[in-house]
């Protein structure tokens, strides 16, 4: 078997290249070249690199294992694998973090994509989970983001929750007479797995509605004979207003398979999130409450009507 | 074939591939339709509207799951995950067969989510059909396998693609989802005659057919079944099916889609191949 390079198969070293396939082993080589060769990023013209992950020529690679034939050179036919991978793990991305997208604006969206892709390679058998390790990389390499760091991470927890959200697991709710017999010094509650709680610095629900309206006024006007005679290169695009620094807490969840998020009150959110690290109704609730500011409120009343509403919306569930 | 032991013994006639913009379409309008195809991953979800939808279809059609991402072909073992979603959804929609692709796809756990070519070599061949044999043991559901289209070939190769599919599918005592589309693809980007490949895979082992649209570029065709069927494609499907018999038929169209109604008549054409296949049969 010839090999270009003995290595081990750690992402940074250059695969070996088998040319014959006679074991599972070569088979490994093979696949583990192929996929090393799909998963590296392309040119700034869309194209497959001329150099090899050890510097070499890519053109020899290829040619190690691919036919070449009247047509295309075993380069040429490579690259259209490595362009499909490329093509559609960033219109998935593109088309799933539209929000992201419009904070650090289309071209850098390109760019930090692509490096999340080729330190992040995909783990799931699914397109779905492709931007599961997206706000990770965000607070590790947070240059991809900056000047809008905080911002874009806000953005992406509040995006992958609605990842969640929409085919996350449901369990069976809790109702009032399930509870009826426990006293609230004993009573925890489990929070359904699609409901996420974030606390945010900027209000991204709202923009985020802003930037989807953005984006399907520009479709419809572009479909629309008004806009035929201007290219769509042409067509300005405002860009919708950055939001403002603010303290914003979220619950997003869906009700009737519909998707929602739902501002809370600061004491409501903690509220919650204490009942999801496992404190007790009542120790959630006196903690939530005694170290506020807000002192002219009913809040037996007030944490009432709250636990009516999520015990409507279904969000309680019992703790696994 | 049309019954046999790779589609469960059914007798299903043309059906479409069910996808989000035509969700609306059919929960409203519940137009007759054969059968629906449904990509498994879709609906291997915990939750949501995905399984509500598919709950819906359920109730009103015949439903067969088609999966791209087993990956009977990849050097790593399968994803236990993976098949223990994949054996909650069949057990689910009762799918009388399960379709998924003669390729690979992932390495390492990492996954390119493409179906890629084979080294086409007898112990490749061996190796993707104890995974085949194994994923039909687990899954407690007949498999027929895809022949997909491709851009590339190895050097490794010992054999031409319908000599690997045909090994492959001996060895696994499975079934076949011919891709005609994909075949006129491949012969196309490959120089090889189509007809070959019909003539010489085992035709009792079809257990179902695909028909597609495909792009034309300078140097090759690519499969992006985006477009109506076309010609040559319908040819050889006419061939198919006199080789094969009224085997169960499914319209492919994954981008650009267009109305439902639109699909479906396309797909509908195929009945015309059917009948003539029919006709001559009986005569
Ligand atoms: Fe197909």
């Amino acid at each position: 078997m010839k090999r270009l390079k003995p290595t081990n198969s750690g992402s940074n070293s250059s695969p070996q290249v088998p040319r014959e396939v006679n074991s599972r082993a070569q088979l490994r080589d093979l696949q583990r070249a192929m996929a090393s060769a799909l998963f590296r990023p392309l040119t700034s013209q869309w194209g497959m690199q001329k150099r090899w992950t050890d510097g070499g020529s890519m053109e020899a690679v290829a040619a190690e294992f691919i036919k070449p034939n009247d047509r295309l050179s075993s380069f040429e036919r490579l690259e259209i694998y490595n362009r499909q991978y490329w093509f559609r793990t960033l219109d998935c991305l593109y088309d799933d973090y539209p929000g992201l997208r419009a904070i650090v604006g289309e071209r850098r969206f390109m760019k930090l994509a692509t490096a999340y892709l080729s330190r992040y390679p995909s783990n799931s058998y699914t397109l779905r989970d492709l931007g599961n390790r997206l706000e990770q990389f965000l607070s590790e390499e947070p240059q991809w983001s900056a000047p809008r760091e905080q911002l874009a991470l806000d953005m992406v927890r509040f995006e992958w929750a609605q990842v969640v959200a929409f085919d996350g697991p449901a369990k069976p709710p809790i109702t009032p007479d399930d509870i009826l017999d426990s006293p609230p010094s004993k009573l925890r509650l489990g929070l359904q797995p699609y409901l996420s709680l974030l606390e945010l610095n900027f209000a991204v629900d709202d923009f985020l509605i802003a930037v989807k309206k953005r984006e399907s006024d520009v479709l419809r006007g572009e479909a629309s004979n008004a806009m035929e005679a201007a290219p769509k290169s042409a067509v300005r695009r405002k860009r919708v207003r950055l939001p403002k620094r603010e303290k914003v807490y979220l619950g997003v969840h869906r009700h009737n398979n519909m998707l929602y998020y739902k501002r809370l009150d600061p004491e409501a959110f903690a509220i919650l999130s204490l009942l999801g690290s496992g404190s007790t109704v009542e120790d959630a609730c006196l903690e939530a409450v005694t170290a506020r500011e807000r002192t002219n409120i009913d809040w037996s009343a007030q944490i009432k009507d709250w636990f009516d509403a999520w015990s409507t919306l279904g969000w309680f569930c019992r703790r696994s | 074939m049309p019954a046999n032991a790779f589609n469960g013994f059914t007798e299903y006639g043309v059906g479409i591939g069910l996808r989000v913009p035509h969700y609306r379409h059919i929960l409203a309008k519940k137009p007759v339709v054969d059968w629906f195809e449904i990509i498994s991953e879709n609906f291997m979800v915990d939750g949501g509207r995905p399984l509500e939808v598919l709950d819906s279809i359920l109730e009103q059609y015949r439903v067969v799951q088609h999966g791209v991402a087993i990956y009977f072909g990849s050097a790593d073992k399968f994803d236990r995950e993976h098949l223990k979603r994949l054996k909650r959804l069949v057990k689910h929609t009762n799918t009388p067969w399960l379709s998924d692709h003669l390729c690979w796809g992932s390495v390492d756990g990492r996954y390119t989510h493409d179906l890629l070519p084979m080294p086409y070599t007898f112990a490749v061949a061996r190796h993707t059909a104890e995974k085949i044999r194994a994923a039909r043991d687990y899954l407690e559901v007949p498999i027929c396998v895809e022949n997909v289209s491709s851009y590339a070939e190895y050097h490794a190769s010992q054999m031409t693609e319908w000599e690997f599919l045909s090994e492959v599918v001996e060895l696994a005592d499975c079934g076949i989802l011919l891709d005609v589309n994909n075949i006129y693809v491949s012969s196309q980007n490959h120089n090889f005659d189509p007809y070959a490949y019909l003539n010489n895979v085992p035709h009792h082992r079809v257990g179902q057919i695909h028909i597609a649209g495909h792009s034309k570029f300078e140097k090759y065709i690519l499969d992006t079944h985006d477009h109506p069927v076309l010609d040559p494609v319908w040819k050889m499907y006419a061939h198919a099916i006199k080789l094969v018999g009224n085997t169960a038929t499914l319209l492919e169209w994954d981008d650009r889609i267009p109305s439902f109604d639109e699909v479906h008549n396309e797909a509908l054409k195929a009945n015309k191949f059917r009948e003539q296949q029919l006709a001559a049969s009986t005569a």
